[in-house]
């Protein structure tokens, strides 16, 4: 479905993640945010660059990772992402929710 | 006289001796396999040993029966394998040089891996059934306990056969009401996942069936530690969940040989290609089962259709031919619901498990996503499929390897 934000229009799933990553801009990572109650800061950006980054490798991601990423440790995510952490910096990053791999 | 290594006698590294040894020359390759331990188990068991419904001798029997005549047999432990220098070495300095290498050394629980749950508790109200001794010592645990909250909890994905811990929480249920004492215990059933199972259709299924049976639902938990002085387990969003007996799914991993020999990933899983299953460093090592990090389910249906595969591309490995063997991702799942019945999955890389009938479109005689007898019966059986047929690489008559799409709902996608 279409939605419009950040003065962009954007094509998103169901449950908000953004279909094409192209479409994304960090305006519109700013918008998809405050919607999640989070106001973005540098260290939420530099979470969002990591997620961003593997995702371009094609590497999977996980609560594990985040904790080998040298980035940000687990606590923190939380603090950031209060709630469903990886869930909500992947919908602000623009990228698929992961899927946990079964 | 060339050498072809298998790595790990389990499932998947047994059907490929089977396999191999009557498909390679003989007078061209010699092929050897090694594994340190003598016993082989049916690990689909340790679901049903918890519960008395399997006795011990029903779930392992000695490995080197099912090893063919032709194949050497070593038992003894793996110390390292160097895949630039071609050569694997063992326990007291043997070395073994390959031409080939299968890598088939699985994947086992690592308890340690969380703060507090292999701490002085293990194996006393914090247990596993993932192991012949966790799901014996849970066993005697369960004959004599008198109830409180049962919590049956899943650590992290991805974890071996992702469908046991709800399967055994429907058991429990069962379990409990036959003993006549399914009021007195509180079963929570507690995942890092959004819901009962990883793919929508089936997760749908799944959450009906512990509401049923009145089996609560804890999702998006990451266990940060367990409290086991308190009786808590506690994730990193600070929930808390208060248990009487805990019976988790620990960190899964790969063997630590992997990560002895630099070969693995964060969880010491091989990275190897998902269709070919050619590992993705080393075009003569060759990886299957729950040693792969491919996305599908660490379960012995998916060692055994990615055996067909493999087999298949060695061959043409071996011919100097490209490998085109491609798997798909096949998973099929029989998931034990309780009171003697059960529901079968039948999925890919692609295909979510949707309803249907199987394996014959529009007949069955099994339901795929629907519980019914006949499921269960088709679960029981396969302890004798997976002795007599499985493991020693005998197809299972109209299961096929690529996954069919006949007979089930499928919607269009758009």
């Amino acid at each position: 479905m279409k939605k419009v934000i950040a003065n962009k229009e954007i094509d998103v799933n169901e449950e908000g993640y953004l279909e094409d990553v192209s479409q994304w801009t960090k305006e519109v990572g700013t918008e998809l945010a405050k919607e999640q109650g989070i106001d973005m800061t540098d260290k939420h950006w530099e979470v969002i660059d990591y997620l961003q980054d593997k995702y371009k490798n094609d590497e999977a991601l996980s609560i594990r990772g985040i904790k080998k990423s040298g980035v940000i440790n687990i606590k923190e995510f939380y603090d950031l992402f209060p709630g469903g952490p990886l869930k909500k910096s992947t919908l602000i990053a623009g990228i698929p929710k992961p899927k946990s791999c079964i | 006289m060339k050498h072809l290594v298998i790595l790990g006698a389990g499932t998947a590294g047994t059907m490929m001796a089977n396999h191999l040894v009557s498909k390679l020359p003989k007078a061209e390759w010699k092929i050897t396999i090694v594994d340190q331990y003598k016993i082989h188990y049916y690990q689909p068991g340790f679901l049903f040993l918890p519960f008395d419904i399997y006795t011990e001798d029903q779930v392992k029997k000695e490995g080197k029966k099912f090893i063919p005549k032709g194949v050497n047999y070593i038992q003894k432990k793996i110390e390292r394998i160097s895949p630039e220098a071609n050569t694997v070495t063992l326990d007291a300095d043997e070395t073994l040089n390959y031409d080939i290498l299968i890598v088939a050394t699985g994947s086992k629980i690592a308890p340690e891996e969380i703060e507090g749950m292999a701490g002085p508790e293990w194996h006393k109200s914090i247990f596993d059934f993932y192991t012949y001794e966790g799901a014996k010592a849970l066993r005697d645990k369960l004959r004599d306990w008198k109830g409180g909250k049962l919590v049956v909890h899943i650590t992290e994905m991805p974890i071996k056969c992702p469908v046991a811990p709800l399967e055994f929480s429907f058991l429990a249920d069962s379990y409990f009401k036959h003993k006549g004492m399914r009021d007195k215990v509180d079963i929570t059933y507690v995942t890092p996942l959004d819901g009962a199972f990883t793919t929508p259709k089936a997760a749908q299924a799944l959450h009906h069936l512990l509401e049923e049976k009145g089996i609560k639902e804890v999702t998006n938990f990451n266990i940060e530690h367990v409290d086991y002085d308190n009786h808590k387990i506690i994730d990193y969003a600070e929930t808390e969940v208060d248990y009487d007996l805990l019976v988790t799914v620990p960190t899964n991993m790969g063997d630590e040989v992997i990560a002895r020999s630099g070969m693995g990933d964060d969880l010491n899983y091989v990275p190897t290609h998902k269709a070919t299953l050619q590992s993705k460093d080393y075009e003569n090592v060759f990886v299957i089962g729950d040693a792969t990090n491919v996305p599908t389910s660490k379960a012995g249906s998916v060692a055994h259709f990615e055996a067909e595969i493999l087999t298949e591309n060695i061959l043409r490995y071996v011919a100097g031919k490209p490998l085109d063997a491609e798997f798909d991702g096949h998973a099929n799942c029989f998931i034990e619901t309780g009171g003697g019945k059960a529901l079968l999955i039948d999925f890919n890389y692609d295909q979510e498990p949707v309803e249907g009938s199987f394996p014959f479109p529009g007949i069955g005689p099994l339901r795929l996503l629907k519980e019914n007898r006949m499921n269960h019966m088709g679960k029981l059986a396969f302890r004798w499929v997976y002795w007599n047929m499985l493991l020693k690489g005998i197809p299972i008559p109209f299961v096929s390897s690529a996954m069919s799409e006949k007979g089930k709902k499928i919607e269009a996608i758009v």
